[in-house]
């Protein structure tokens, strides 16, 4: 039988990395409207990890199926076994829309980091004891012909705010993820990445 | 080794069982178990496969029962509503000898219940998947590897004792993602079914698949005769996993998806000097009572940690005699225990059975 | 002379039919029509509950007794797995149109390619006599002992005409076997449904008007005429659907 728990029976480094390995881990969660690619974006931070060879786990929201509806997703990426794939106070919370920045502000870890997409949501949190970061990622999209890559706005702010993988790691996780018939959206979401990343 | 990719729960197994050699599928939607119907229906016609949606889970695992009759590998999955439907057709298929894999992405209940998680149907699959004296296989994944891994040996053990097999999962193994290595070979040729309803060719006495027997001497020596049969599977085929069970005086017994929560518990009981540990029953028929009863020797004390209302509990009194005792933590109707509350009640038991 | 023999696919046992019922009229036609299509070796049939639970014990090829109303789904099972074997159900009016019903219409609306022989006897004869889906109104029973009331009970399923409207039929036919003539043609049904399938058309089903003069409380004779003076005019005989040409 084997497990995917076989990290903690071996003990030590991860695969491949020596011992000034430094990646952060990553405890999210992302929320936002069905339809901003909020379980894509899950599922690029997953396969970076892949790609780093960390354990990593993603796990939706799921519910009645409604258009429009909200969708939530705990993100975790690691270098020891994941034990519960959901996030209930996540250190990095990125939001999309109002609904969700009001249900999750108030879960986000202490010294957490959250991002929120100032778009779409126009509040400000009075918290002080976590990282807010206002990013207007939707509106950055349109204005740079990203039209739908919000997400990946986001995903660029993610990585340099955590610095959780690699540049060419994300690179890679999106040629991967990309499905082939949209291959030629590969460099805008690369171009998005980027976008987020200096803002 | 083979790449790790990232899928699905549900997904997952459907792929681990087409590469076991499962080619027909039948099933009928329900949350949350769906996309692994809907993974089969997109990759079985590609495979040679049948999938086919059924009018109702009760039609669905008559397909099973008469695809399996007719000696093919056949699965079919639901939640827990659908499968209280299923269960008429399951006691037909262990009153017939017939193997098949069952899935059960349990949810809460009783009646309609919740779409959230839930481990609430255990009770049905360990004691009672059907009417009249029988068991089923029942094995507990707590990642969506074992997801694979499990389902892989479900068909094998199926086939080899001629019996229904359950895998027992629920809403958040469904549905969470993580990485898996499928296994790089299909599965190798399938066992031979000599005694399949498959068309007897004029070159063999004709084969009956019948679970009835008006006899009642007959009808009692057939149970006897399966109730040997699965007095070797609890002697030869429970799985568990012992993690910092060995020294343990406070020992989890928690299965499937928490008990991944468990584990960090343990680890943060650990960090505070509470010798806790967890065993977890891979396999809840047959349930791993030689394990339980080994712990219960260092142990002062036992949890049992469920999403259900202590379903299990019974079982690990009976597996340790009794000698230890049993107490419960548990949340229900798609409620997931978090880490803290456990190890809330790690320490409070540590501190009782000091 | 033609010699009378026993078909090679109708098992060599005593039977476990009442006196002068027509189950073991209906086997034997079943069983000639394996005959004559050399199918035997080829043919998984699908017991029900109900009278005909036994049937496994009487056909020759291989047989699966099937939960209660749950027969077409088994053969469904069976047929995508072997998709080449020829597939029937033998299944009493309880079975098929009560508890069954789903499952009927449903391999009937795929068009599922399998052979229905459905016997309505207009009774639960196994259980011993209650009502059935197909007794008729004022019909007395051991559930209706004051004649079937409609207002309460409701009306007989007309299972042929019901069927006849899904796309998935190929072939539904209405036959008895009350008389000799009558049989000849469940004969040729039969085969037809048998043949039907074997060319891939459909859903095949023949309905069978039957007797049961144990529940009925008629001697056989007697329920071959009630048969005819009743059910007959309520259960017209003849081809309800037809796409075999």
């Amino acid at each position: 039988m084997k497990y995917c728990y076989r990290r903690d029976a071996e003990g030590g480094a991860p695969y491949g990395k020596d011992e000034n390995y430094n990646m952060k881990e990553i405890n999210a969660r992302f929320a936002g409207f069905g339809g901003q690619g909020i379980l894509f974006l899950s599922k690029l931070v997953a396969y970076c990890g892949i790609i780093d060879g960390r354990e990593v786990s993603t796990m939706p929201s799921y519910g009645p199926e409604m258009r429009g509806g909200t969708v939530n997703s705990s993100v975790r990426v690691s270098d020891t076994q994941i034990y519960s794939p959901i996030v209930d106070s996540p250190e990095l919370l990125v939001v999309m829309n109002l609904p969700s920045y009001l249900k999750f502000i108030d879960t986000a870890a202490p010294g957490g980091t959250v991002v929120i997409d100032s778009s779409l949501v126009s509040e400000k949190t009075s918290r002080t004891d976590i990282d807010a970061h206002y990013i207007p990622a939707t509106a950055l999209a349109n204005e740079n012909g990203l039209q739908g890559l919000a997400n990946i706005i986001m995903l660029g702010k993610i990585l340099a705010l955590t610095g959780f993988t690699t540049f060419e790691t994300v690179e890679k996780a999106i040629k991967k993820a990309v499905p082939p018939s949209k291959s030629h959206l590969i460099e805008k979401n690369i171009e998005a990445v980027n976008l987020g990343y200096r803002m | 080794m083979s790449e790790r990719v990232l899928m699905k729960g549900n997904e997952a197994l459907a792929e681990a069982a087409i590469l076991a050699g499962c080619r027909h599928f039948f099933g009928y939607p329900i949350t949350p178990q769906t996309e692994l119907a809907a993974y089969m229906s997109k990759r079985l016609p590609k495979v040679g496969g049948v999938f086919l949606q059924a009018e109702s889970e009760i039609a669905a695992i008559n397909m099973v029962q008469g695809a399996a009759a007719a000696g093919v590998r056949a699965m079919t999955s639901s939640s827990s509503p659908g499968i209280s439907l299923k269960t008429e057709g399951i006691s037909y298929m262990c009153g017939s000898n017939l193997p098949c894999v069952i899935v059960n992405i349990q949810r809460g209940g009783p009646g309609l219940g919740g779409i959230q998680p839930s481990q609430a149907d255990y009770c049905q699959a360990v004691k009672a998947p059907g009417h009249g004296d029988l068991h089923i296989l029942v094995s507990a994944p707590a990642t969506v590897q074992e997801m694979v891994d499990l389902a892989g040996k479900a068909f094998d053990l199926a086939d080899k004792y001629r019996m229904p097999a359950m895998i027992l999962a629920d809403g958040m193994l469904g549905q969470m993602m993580e990485p898996v290595v499928l296994p790089g070979e299909p599965a190798g040729p399938l066992p031979k079914k000599e005694w399949a309803a498959s068309g007897h060719n004029n070159g063999r006495p004709k084969n009956i698949i019948n679970s009835l027997y008006l006899d009642p001497y007959m009808l009692e020596e057939s149970i006897k005769k399966r109730y040997e049969r699965y007095k070797i599977i609890e002697e030869n085929e429970s799985l568990h996993e012992n993690y910092l069970a060995d020294d343990a005086e406070i020992v989890l017994v928690s299965y499937g998806a928490t008990s991944r929560v468990a584990k960090a518990a343990i680890n943060m009981a650990r960090g505070k000097g509470i010798r806790a540990g967890l065993l977890r029953p891979l396999t809840l028929y047959p349930f791993p009572k030689k394990a339980v009863a080994e712990a219960a020797k260092t142990a002062k004390a036992f949890i049992s940690v469920e999403m259900s209302m202590g379903q299990m509990v019974d079982d690990i009194r009976l597996a340790c005699d009794c000698s230890v005792p049993v107490e419960f933590f548990g949340r229900t109707g798609g409620v997931i225990p978090n880490v803290d509350e456990i190890l809330g009640f790690i320490e409070k038991t540590d501190r009782r059975y000091k | 002379m033609p010699s009378f023999k026993r078909p090679k696919a109708l098992a060599d046992v005593p039977t476990s039919y009442c006196p002068g019922c027509t189950h073991g009229v209906i086997h034997r036609l079943i069983a000639e029509t394996i005959d004559e299509l050399g199918i035997e070796g080829k043919t998984v049939g699908i017991a029900p509950v109900g009278c005909s639970v036994l049937a496994y014990n009487f056909f020759n090829c291989d047989m699966i007794q099937a939960p209660h109303g749950r027969a077409p789904a088994v053969a469904t099972g069976v047929k995508r797995a072997i998709p080449d074997n020829v597939l029937f159900t033998y299944q009493g009016d309880g079975d098929l149109a009560a508890i069954g019903t789903a499952e009927t219409v449903h391999a009937a609306a795929r068009g599922e390619n399998i052979t229905v022989i459905f016997v309505n006897n207009a009774i639960y004869g196994m259980t011993g006599g209650q009502m059935a889906p197909t007794s008729l109104p004022e019909q007395v029973t051991q559930t209706s002992p004051y004649g079937r009331d409609i207002k309460s009970a409701g009306f007989p399923i007309k299972v042929c005409e019901l069927l006849s409207t899904l796309d998935g039929v190929a072939y539904a036919e209405r036959v008895a076997v009350d008389s000799v003539k009558n049989i000849r043609n469940a004969k040729k049904a039969v085969k037809k449904a048998f043949e039907a399938q074997i060319a891939e058309k459909g859903f095949s089903i023949v309905e069978i008007i039957s007797s049961c003069p144990t529940n009925w409380g008629l001697t056989p004779v007697d329920a071959l005429d009630w048969l005819r003076d009743n059910m007959l005019p309520y259960y017209p005989l003849g081809i309800y659907k037809d796409k075999t040409s």
